[in-house]
């Protein structure tokens, strides 16, 4: 099938803002893109995707209201229990045995995943060793992330999907409830460093023992996908953990051969030696 | 793009679909010569029963969707709980876990709407019983995009919002009774 203009215009806008901004989209599953774009048009109030390029070209104050449709992901604290189950189980006992641990949440979006990671490390007793690393595209998700504040309304699940995954302690006990937002304690993020950085276009930064990264990459295409786990590769320890989506895989990827299946049903590799 | 233009089966179901999808899944030879992507609603955090189920009682394969698996002919793709299921143009898959769309992730119109995209007039559509009104848009969009428009005849549909739904929104869609869609989809897919 030939192009349509639409196509011609996600085409020419992902370009702009790579050249204007080297925000990198071009490389991302088109399907999604499509969708979150038409949704940005309705709501930022276009007509045509060209409109909207001339305009975040033109003016920088549009680009975050346009990376929140391109990037923002909504997800919950302890989404899918069964994987921060198998973390607490399986995985932690290993890391336990080092002194000092670095964690890499790459993609982390609007924080749940990090608080999720730093309460399960804290309970299990490793948090104060553990340097985490807490990476996004979008600066307003990790200015949201650094704050750690959560309509409370969504709380209860957050709660319920602890239990689930074996929480020792209350999800309560981490955090003050005022005003309909749940405001989780600084000390779940005073071993936290909120960094900008993009698995599409930076290197790698730090030797790390356990990467999560979930439901980022169903957004790359299968190129992207293998430039994010190459990084992955590159910066894991001798035997350090990778954590993917419940759905993703390293199946595709030409890196697959580096990795060991840990927990396979919790999507959980370890990195084979060298 | 690989490969020639070929036609692909979209299915979306709610309310019902267990015994919808139990009665046409089936029926299909073993040489099916098409691929089938199914959306139905189910719970978040129950594991999908349905695939097991269907497995056991059909002659072509049924599988959950992985994220970019290239789609093969006479394999029916059902989408993962809490996971949009997408169609790339390169024909494959996409899952994705944007924000629920009309309530429900998976959701049939972010199939329907993506497989028109990708395999514009080569896409039949079928909407079955349910009883909220997703799939409608899509269905329009496959129609508008020159594809097949197929609804569940709503005399014999377990809950008819949807079909009913999905007429309003595609007044030009084939009303068909669960036997003739499985007659349908069979000569379509006849190797």
């Amino acid at each position: 099938m030939s192009d349509t203009t639409e196509d011609i215009e996600i085409e020419l806008l992902l370009e702009a803002l790579f050249q204007r901004y080297h925000y990198d989209f071009r490389n991302y599953a088109r399907a999604s893109i499509k969708r979150r774009l038409a949704q940005a048009l309705t709501q930022l109030g276009f007509t045509t995707l060209s409109a909207l390029q001339d305009r975040v070209l033109h003016d920088p104050k549009m680009l975050p209201r346009l990376l929140d449709f391109l990037t923002v992901q909504v997800s919950e604290m302890f989404r899918d229990p069964s994987y921060f189950k198998a973390l607490r189980e399986k995985v932690l006992p290993h890391l336990s045995t080092y002194p000092s641990l670095r964690v890499w949440i790459a993609g982390c979006s609007t924080g749940e995943e990090v608080y999720s990671l730093a309460i399960l490390f804290k309970e299990e007793g490793l948090y104060d060793r553990t340097i985490f690393y807490a990476t996004d595209i979008n600066p307003d998700a990790l200015a949201a992330a650094e704050a750690g504040v959560y309509a409370v309304d969504r709380v209860r699940k957050f709660t319920e999907n602890h239990q689930r995954s074996g929480g020792k302690s209350s999800l309560s006990d981490h955090y003050t409830a005022a005003y309909g937002r749940a405001v989780f304690d600084s000390s779940l993020r005073n071993r936290v460093v909120f960094s900008d950085h993009s698995l599409v276009t930076d290197a790698v930064f730090a030797e790390m023992h356990l990467i999560s990264c979930r439901n980022v990459m169903i957004y790359f295409d299968r190129p992207l996908q293998d430039r994010a786990i190459g990084l992955f590769r590159e910066s894991l320890a001798r035997k350090g953990f990778l954590g993917l989506g419940s759905k993703e895989s390293l199946r595709f990827s030409t890196h697959a051969p580096a990795f060991a299946d840990f927990v396979p049903e919790d999507k959980i590799y370890q990195r084979r030696e060298p | 793009m690989t490969g020639e233009p070929r036609k692909v089966v979209v299915v979306g179901a709610s309310a019902g679909a267990v015994q919808a999808l139990l009665t046409i899944l089936p029926a299909l030879p073993a040489r099916f010569a098409l691929p089938v992507l199914v959306v139905v609603h189910i719970p978040p955090d129950r594991d999908n029963m349905l695939v097991p189920l269907l497995q056991s009682k059909c002659r072509i394969t049924v599988k959950e969707a992985e994220d970019k698996e290239p789609i093969e002919d006479g394999v029916v793709y059902f989408a993962p709980s809490d996971y949009h299921m997408l169609v790339e143009t390169n024909q494959s898959l996409a899952l994705s876990t944007d924000e629920a769309v009309n309530f429900s992730r998976p959701s049939i119109d972010v199939l329907f709407e993506s497989a028109a995209d990708a395999f514009g007039a080569e896409v039949v559509g079928v909407i079955l019983t349910g009883a909220n009104h997703d799939g409608a848009a899509g269905l329009r969009k496959i129609h508008a995009a020159g594809g097949m428009a197929i609804v569940q005849d709503r005399a014999e549909a377990y809950a008819t919002a949807m079909p009913d739904a999905a007429l309003r929104a595609c007044p030009a869609a084939r009303t068909m009774t669960i036997d003739a869609i499985t007659t349908y989809l069979t000569s379509l897919g006849a190797a």
